[in-house]
């Protein structure tokens, strides 16, 4: 009885000391960010670990946009928005249209639609990044959201295409044929059964195409060089470059930049549950 | 149920061949208006951009350059660094971890919703983040040492070694929620049956673990390491907002160095060739993980 009273005990203080340094560990820089963008000019240049005289300056200088990087911050939101839900309708469209083919249609080259997926999925997107960038010149697309909006719908696709497949599995191919037999043409099976059925999975990955595309900062820096298509990521990186950085408006700008994704992902944290949690964001 | 029982007479079951027999044209038509779409991009978005990349990297001479360039051989050991401890570290840690967030009880539920925001923030907001909290002047560390031992802390991006890991700790940072919830999917699938008769027998815990869990976990596993390396390979956004390649060029890895050689330098044949040099690393990894995943019920 004491034995197991100790190893209670025992189990006890490692669930807690195990807690404590989870919740350090991902907290940490989560907590340094708020601290900064809390701080003035001068006290981000010392020795504090807490804001001392918080304040709300930062977040008024990004929400007025009275700093020459942030002049068109809102618009840069728009764009990133503009960007993200236009991203998030294409992959749904080509996606679910051809895995609808591959599946329900059961065409004779899906498995090659699937290896083009496949390989696809296991290329590093920053590796085709040069000769993107040239392509897009020759399309004379340089500096058009389109050529932003053409790479993540091509990289988010494949996911999508696997993630339709494997839920579209559960819903019995008896409906189509029983649909057939009314006579119902492929469009009307695709519109009337199809996506109603997949619901829950369209959800799941117009969130993560989303996600994908509003997180994305290599092509955006690289296809939109300036003015008015510019995305707010690219615009973070633009800080670096001067030597003296103002952390405080950077800091403030990256979190109300992180603020829609971390609502969505909470708010929809059920809806893409049930398998489709599986679902990453590429790195 | 309405569907079942018409599939369950056998006049309806002859209807839908005939009937597909019928409209084979039309059908197909269809099939390839739906399929266009996605051939379209994967040709022009895909294809073409791989076609061009190994044309562009094709050049010996931008090879010549590059293996001439001192900064190359040390973005080649960068590259296996982080590749090393980065996803090795933290697979390891996250498949510990799922195995703690499979106890019940709303603690543990509120720890990994916390937990989790690293992967649901952008990757962009934390790495700017931990850039400034590692400075060595002004950082949050170093402000910490200071405050509790009165001792400068160590130049975290000012040093190549403290630099470098810098970056492996932003991209575990960063990437271990992710991986953990998948080995919790993975831990959730496997048979409670299987434990109670462990415990019957008087397995202990790590035996449980090591006799259980390991060999059912050992496929996804390995299919999660290969999977986390090329992404990793592909990380651009870890080192160029953590360490910047810096200091003095020593912690780029081969994705940055590639981008600084055709974008920075202006030589895309030289940023190509950069890139293409990781090709004998992630051809058999793409080869074999594209089997892997042909193969699985679960995509990652």
């Amino acid at each position: 009885m004491t034995a197991r009273r100790r190893g209670r005990a025992i189990d006890r203080i490692g669930v807690t000391l195990l807690s404590v340094l989870l919740l350090v560990w991902t907290l940490l820089p989560i907590y340094n960010i708020i601290r900064v963008s809390m701080q003035e000019k001068e006290e981000v240049l010392s020795t504090s670990v807490y804001p001392i005289a918080p304040s709300s300056h930062a977040f008024s200088v990004v929400f007025h946009q009275a700093f020459w990087l942030l002049e068109t911050f809102w618009n840069q939101m728009s764009n990133s928005f503009f960007i993200g839900v236009v991203v998030a309708l294409l992959t749904l469209t080509i996606g679910s249209l051809t895995s609808f083919a591959i599946s329900r249609m059961r065409i004779r080259s899906g498995w090659m639609l699937t290896n083009a997926a496949l390989l696809t999925y296991v290329i590093p997107l920053s590796f085709l990044a040069i000769p993107f960038y040239g392509i897009m010149g020759k399309y004379g697309l340089t500096n058009n959201p389109l050529a932003v909006i053409a790479v993540e719908v091509t990289f988010a696709t494949p996911y999508a295409i696997f993630i339709f497949q494997q839920y579209g599995a559960s819903i019995p191919l008896e409906l189509d044929e029983a649909a057939r037999i009314d006579g119902a043409s492929p469009p009307q099976i695709f519109f009337r059964i199809y996506l109603p059925l997949m619901a829950p999975a369209l959800v799941a990955i117009g969130t993560y195409a989303l996600l994908l595309s509003w997180n994305e900062y290599l092509y955006a820096f690289l296809l939109l060089s300036g003015g008015k298509v510019v995305t707010v990521p690219v615009t973070l990186g633009k800080f670096l470059v001067g030597d003296e950085a103002p952390w405080n408006y950077l800091m403030a700008a990256a979190i109300i930049y992180a603020i829609p994704p971390l609502l969505i992902y909470y708010g929809f944290r059920r809806k893409m549950s049930g398998g489709l949690t599986m679902g990453g964001i590429k790195g | 149920m309405a569907v079942t029982t018409m599939i369950d007479s056998p006049a309806t079951r002859t209807a839908p061949a005939a009937r597909r027999r019928g409209t084979f044209g039309a059908d197909k038509l269809w099939a390839l208006a739906f399929v266009t779409p996605y051939v379209a991009i994967f040709v022009a978005f895909v294809i073409y951009p791989i076609g061009y990349g190994l044309w562009l990297g094709s050049d010996p001479a931008s090879y010549r350059a590059l293996f001439g360039d001192p900064v190359y051989p040390r973005t080649v050991v960068n590259t296996l660094v982080y590749l090393l401890f980065g996803v090795n570290l933290k697979l390891l840690l996250a498949l510990l971890l799922s195995g703690f967030f499979m106890r019940r009880g709303w603690w543990t539920k509120f720890l990994l919703l916390v937990f989790m925001l690293p992967w649901a923030m952008p990757a962009l907001s934390s790495y700017l983040s931990i850039n400034w909290m590692l400075n060595g002047q002004w950082g949050l560390i170093n402000n910490l040492i200071w405050q509790v031992a009165h001792v400068d802390g160590p130049p975290w991006l000012d040093n190549s070694g403290f630099a470098l890991g810098s970056v492996i700790y932003g991209h575990i940072w960063k990437w271990l929620p992710f991986w953990t919830l998948i080995f919790l999917a993975g831990r959730m699938a496997i048979s409670v049956e299987l434990y109670e008769a462990a415990d019957v027998d008087g397995a202990s815990r790590v035996q449980k673990f090591t006799h259980v869990t390991l060999p059912l976990m050992a496929g996804m596993y390995l299919v999660c390491t290969m999977l986390s390396t090329i992404w990793a390979l592909g990380d651009f956004n870890a080192v160029r907002f953590i360490s910047g390649g810096g200091p003095a060029l020593s912690t780029h890895v081969l994705a940055t160095l590639g981008i600084r050689n055709a974008f920075e330098l202006g030589d895309p044949r030289l940023g190509m060739a950069t890139v293409l040099t990781a090709l004998p690393l992630l051809i058999p990894l793409a080869i074999l993980l594209m089997r892997q995943l042909r193969r699985s019920e679960v995509t990652i």
